[in-house]
Parts: C-alpha cells; structure tokens; sequence
C-alpha cells in the first residue's frame, strides 16, 4: 500500500481550492492533487500516491518503476473506477 | 535496458552479490522494513541469491497487517450501520474481523465502497448530504498526506458529513520497538523508501546513533534490494552505523515539506496498537483536537471492543524478525490467505502471505527457486 506509482502529467488546473493534474498511467488517466508537488508542470513525470503526487522523477526512473510495479501487480489501485464531482460530467472516468 | 531485465540478466546482480561475498567475515541478519520490498524480495528470489549467512528477515511494514483486530471490527461496526457510506482502499475489503469482512457486510447490504484516493470521500459526501461518509484511514507516512488534505479540505470547504477512522502507524517507531526487544535479532535494516519520500530520513539518525545499527533507505525494486543489502554488510563489517541513502534517484534527507506540513497541521503523535506486536508508545497518527469532528471513532462513540488472536499465530515474532513464515506449523495448512489466523497472512505484502502466494510452502518450489538462484538468475 506503501508504494507510489509514476506517471505523466498531461494537464494541470486548479479545482475544489486545490492544485491539480490529470496523470497518465500507461493506458489509465486519472486525477492527481499536484499541492505537495506545487512546481510541476504538464510533461513532468511524478510518483503518485492514492491520488496525490508526492515527488517528481525522471522518464527513465518513472519508465523502470512502473514496469517493476506491473511486474509485481502493484497497479490494481489504479483500476477502481474514479468518482465523478456530483453533478458534474467530469472527465469521463477512466478504463 | 528495463530494470528488472538488468536484475534477470545477472550480470549486475551477480556482481553486487559477489562484492557482498567478498566483503562478508561473518553471518548478519538484516531487516527489510517495508511490505512492498518484502513482496518484491519474495517473488524475485532476492533472499535465495544472497551469500549464506546474510539472512534478510521480513519487517513490520505492511499498514494492512498491523492494524490491529479491535480497530477492524469497530470499521465493521461502523460500515454496518445504515446511515454510513463506508470507503475503504481496496486492500482493507477481505481483511476478517471477528465476524466476517467488509466484502460480507457489503453483501448484506451495507453501503461500502472502495475508493482510489481519500479526496474521493469528499465528492461521495457531497453528493450525498443525507449520509455520513467515513474512510478508513490506514497505513504508514507515505498514506497519511492524503488523509491529512481530506480532512483539511473537509473543514475549509464546510463538509460536515465526512469523518476518517483512524489507524495510522510510523515506521522509526516500530524500528525502535524491534530493536528495543531482549529478543531481538536484527542488525540492520533496510529502510522504507516511499515512507521517506514523504518524511525524508533525518529521524532516523538518532535512532541509528543511539542503536549502532546500520539503516540504508531502499527502494524496493530486486538490485535496488541487493545494492541496499550490500551498503549495509559494509557498515556492519567495517563497524559503522550510519544512514545512508540507496534511493537517491527518489528521495532526499529532508523529504516532502509541504506534506509533512500539512500532516503536522491535522495529525498530532499518538500510541497506537500493531497487531500481533501490541501497543509501541508515539508510534502512529491520531487527529488534533481542532479536527474532532472529523473523528470517526468519536462520531459513533464506539465501545471497546475486546478482541482474541488465535493462540498458535506466530505472527507477532514474524514481524520483529524473530521467526519467519515457516517456522509456523499453522503456515500454509490451516492459515492461508484464504483463511488468515493473522497479521501476516492478511495482505498480499505481509509476510506469510508473500512466502504462500509464491510456493514457498511448497518444498519442491524451494528447492526450484534456491536452483536458479545459485545459477545466477532469479524466479
């Protein structure tokens, strides 16, 4: 439970009073709170943890990392389907 | 060239294995703390492909196995009651209280979700004014950021409807405790690398000072365990007892200050009980008092509840690294995942569970996995 997964960031925005980006996760999209890692910037890569990143990695790091969580089937967080702001159309959810 | 290929294709392993030989005057034992280094070390063979006499013995590091039965059973209490949405990490869902699981109650109508990350519970309870909205709160410094901005965000945004049940544990207490033990064999560790991207690894200086003990911050990928392994039999054969840092590409010493700061804001240090271990003073989390409100467990004014492990679970001596999983005649014959008796067979990255999910009770996969090892490769 303990090991955060890395990702792209695709977009970043503000929302709910908070700094925010979507990730990207091999085929999966999801929301990340980007507050403890305030200076990142869409392209960074970053270490995602339930939803909130918690540092910021290189490509190759993030690359090596996520094959090695694959490989461990630490991925399965990434698969609950995503929860949509009540009343709002979201971002589609995810796979 | 991928990680882990480079780990297959021997030839680093191989050398880091053969430099740990060479240094090596005598047996040491060492500790991995975290679960996902203890999952990753079993289903690559790490252990297999270590010189004898350099026995890795597995650590309390898994937030799942070490939450205790009674905080369990109050979750249960809670998710039971019709007036609750009970949100959960998946992994919590098939942990068994004294009766049943999360998964039962929510088969008996109980209204219980698993969600990805705890800001989620924000949006379930605004959608939904008429329920209270309770996340069970578990797991080690890495986790408790996130719980720390629901809450804030809870009580900024003026949600009302929301609270956390709190289970949250610290690492370098735990190391403490362990080291603290008559029993205690352990003489150096491995430490829980995205424990310290969080909380950096400054406090654990003293604590290496005031134990001479050896405490390398690890990643959890097999050469990263190796590496770690190896910067460890160094201190220990040349006399030192220092932190050092084998997950530089990740963390730094100070780690994350605007979570830790947050986390500061709304936690506050707390005793806390690790299941099959008991209670270790300043060991986990609680809420500040300006949180209350967002306090589960006062919320539903939950009574004690008193709870029983069963007598022949070892598990308790398995996560101080007295025993291993099979020195445990219940390990894999009447406690399985299926049916866990205890703390280490409850999560895919506690111990038992780990040795049962690859074979290792089987003695024809031991003797398979300790082949290839010795050939230079890994499972």
């Amino acid at each position: 439970m303990c090991l955060a997964i890395p990702g792209r960031v695709t977009e970043t925005f503000a929302k709910g009073g908070m700094r925010m980006g979507r990730v990207q996760f091999g085929g999966i999209t999801r929301e990340a709170c980007l507050e403890y890692v305030p200076e990142t910037q869409p392209g960074d890569y970053v270490l995602v943890h339930v939803g909130f990143a918690i540092s910021r990695v290189n490509e190759e790091e993030a690359r090596r990392t996520y094959q090695a969580l694959l490989e461990l089937e630490q991925l399965t967080e990434l698969d609950v389907p995503e929860v949509l702001e009540p009343g709002a159309s979201g971002h589609g959810g995810s796979a | 060239m991928k990680y882990l290929d480079e780990y297959r294709d021997g030839k680093i392993a191989s050398k880091i294995v053969e430099e740990i030989r060479r240094i090596q005057t005598r047996p040491w034992v060492i500790m991995e703390v975290c679960g996902g280094q203890t999952h990753s070390i079993v289903k690559n063979g790490v252990d297999y492909l270590l010189p004898r006499g350099i026995e890795l013995v597995h650590g309390p590091g898994c937030p799942v196995c070490v939450t205790p039965l009674e905080m369990i059973d109050k979750a249960h209490a809670i998710a039971r009651r019709p007036d609750v949405i009970f949100c959960s990490f998946g992994d919590m869902l098939r942990v068994p209280g004294s009766e049943g699981d999360l998964f039962t109650i929510k088969s008996e109508g109980g209204d219980v979700r698993i969600v990805y990350s705890p800001l989620d519970c924000l949006k379930i309870a605004r959608a939904n004014p008429d329920k209270q909205v309770v996340f069970f709160a578990v797991g080690f410094e890495t986790t408790a950021p996130a719980n720390a901005m629901l809450v804030s965000r809870a009580k900024q945004d003026g949600v009302h409807n929301v609270s956390i049940l709190v289970s949250h544990v610290l690492v370098p207490p735990s190391i403490a405790a362990i080291l603290q033990s008559p029993q205690n064999r352990v003489q150096g560790f491995l430490g829980p690398g995205h424990v310290c991207a969080i909380m950096g690894y400054r406090e654990y200086e003293p604590m290496s000072a005031r134990f001479k003990v050896p405490i390398v911050i690890t990643g959890f990928e097999p050469l990263d365990i190796l590496q770690g392994t190896l910067m460890v039999v160094r201190q220990l054969e040349e006399g030192r007892a220092e932190v050092e840092n084998e997950y530089s590409r990740i963390l730094d010493r100070e780690g994350n200050r605007p979570a830790q700061k947050l986390v500061a804001n709304v936690f506050e240090i707390a005793d806390r009980k690790w299941r099959g271990v008991g209670s270790i003073p300043k060991s986990g989390y609680k809420l500040r008092w300006e949180y209350r409100d967002y306090d589960a467990e006062k919320i539903f004014s939950l009574k004690e509840i008193d709870t029983r492990e069963p007598e022949i679970c070892i598990s308790g001596r398995i996560l101080r690294g007295i025993k291993k999983p099979h020195d445990c005649p219940a390990f894999g014959t009447i406690c399985t995942p299926q049916h866990p008796l205890g703390a280490t067979m409850v999560s895919a990255e506690g111990a038992c569970a780990a040795y049962y999910a690859y074979g290792r009770h089987l003695e024809s996969k031991r003797e398979e996995l300790e082949a290839m090892a010795s050939l230079g490769g890994a499972a």
